[in-house]
């Protein structure tokens, strides 16, 4: 497909998910209480949208991803919240 | 069109799944052994579930024309357990024969623990001492990448497995080439709030290319759409990708992993 081609295809879906992100910004902001470790990979996460580098969709996954190699010794939990919480430490 | 669904919890859904399934050009239906949403009580449970998966769901697929094809284990999520898993993996070698069974699936890591290692570990040996396919799971989310590093060192750690007789499920962009370069079969799964989304799917296969790689819905209990494959296929089509290549994505490929399994035999 052309740029253009792209473009014409995904540009409102991708408009209305870049609103959507905003809004959500807005209401924890305007919410009491401070950010937790998701919000704080989260906009680590936007860091990596800006530029001309490639692979952003991989380099957002990689910022929400827990980069330790070793198992931990328990699993205390079956679900996954979406953010590694060792980030904010 | 016709395409393959190669990772299907069929046993939490609905009869009309089957027939939309069927209408849209579904050929077979393979349902992995999974989590039901609770621990079971005992090893009694999954001997009922593995009966439920090799006797009475290929009746229900049959009733639309589907075949219906099944993988046995413990899913990863009960294998914090291992005395379980122990009980519940011994179980596993009298339905090995059965006609629909395709291999040792889905196993894997959840948490990426120590304990869940260990039953990872137990499933690959199974797997290698009765010459099974092997269909893995990898975590969630934040959990993913890790759990890939993981389960790629237990599979090049044992060396009777062969990569290519291995499709490590779930993968997305940050695990997608780890899995290829292992020289394993990469599964993408299409759902609509996590992993994959077909647009996304479709950008995979443009920048890593169509061998070894399929799609799948992985269609269960939870938010999950058994379509997801063929409506897949249709943006595939309008990214003007041509009949043919969009045949071997849905139908050849899986058709050619499993097909490595002599029982897997369709149209």
């Amino acid at each position: 497909m052309t740029k253009q081609q792209v473009i014409d295809l995904y540009f409102l879906d991708a408009r209305h998910k870049v609103i959507e992100v905003a809004a959500f910004l807005d209401r924890v902001e305007r919410a009491a209480g401070k950010d937790d470790f998701r919000l704080k990979a989260f906009r680590a996460a936007l860091g990596e949208l800006g530029g001309s580098q490639r692979e952003k969709a991989r380099r957002v996954l990689l910022a929400f991803s827990d980069p330790t190699t070793k198992p931990i010794a328990e699993a205390e939990s079956k679900g996954a919240v979406g953010a590694w919480p060792a980030k904010s430490h | 069109m016709r395409f393959i669904e190669p990772h299907a919890h069929m046993v939490s859904r609905v009869t009309d799944d089957y027939e939309r399934m069927a209408v849209a050009g579904c050929e077979a239906v393979c349902e992995p052994a999974f989590w039901a949403g609770f621990d079971r009580s005992s090893a009694a449970g999954f001997f009922d579930y593995f009966c439920q998966l090799t006797g009475h769901e290929p009746k229900r697929a049959a009733k639309f024309g589907l075949k219906h094809f099944c993988w046995l284990c413990i899913n990863p999520k009960e294998a914090e357990d291992v005395k379980l898993a122990e009980e519940v993996i011994a179980l596993i070698p009298q339905f090995l024969d059965r006609t629909n069974v395709l291999g040792i699936g889905e196993i894997g890591l959840n948490k990426n623990s120590r304990n869940e290692l260990k039953v990872l570990e137990m499933h690959v040996d199974l797997a290698a001492r009765y010459n099974q396919l092997i269909l893995v799971h990898t975590p969630h989310l934040e959990d993913k990448l890790k759990g890939t590093r993981l389960i790629l060192d237990v599979l090049k750690g044992d060396k009777r497995i062969r990569p290519g007789r291995v499709i490590i499920d779930h993968v997305e962009e940050h695990t997608v080439a780890m899995v290829l370069d292992a020289g394993c079969w990469a599964g993408m799964t299409l759902y609509p709030e996590t992993k994959c989304s077909p647009a996304r799917a479709i950008d995979i296969l443009e920048n890593y290319g169509q061998e070894r790689i399929w799609l799948n819905s992985a269609c269960d209990w939870g938010v999950s759409d058994p379509l997801a494959v063929p409506k897949t296929a249709v943006e595939m089509k309008k990214r003007g990708h041509n009949s043919a290549m969009i045949d071997k994505v849905i139908y050849q490929n899986p058709r050619k992993f499993l097909g490595q399994c002599p029982k897997f035999k369709i149209g």
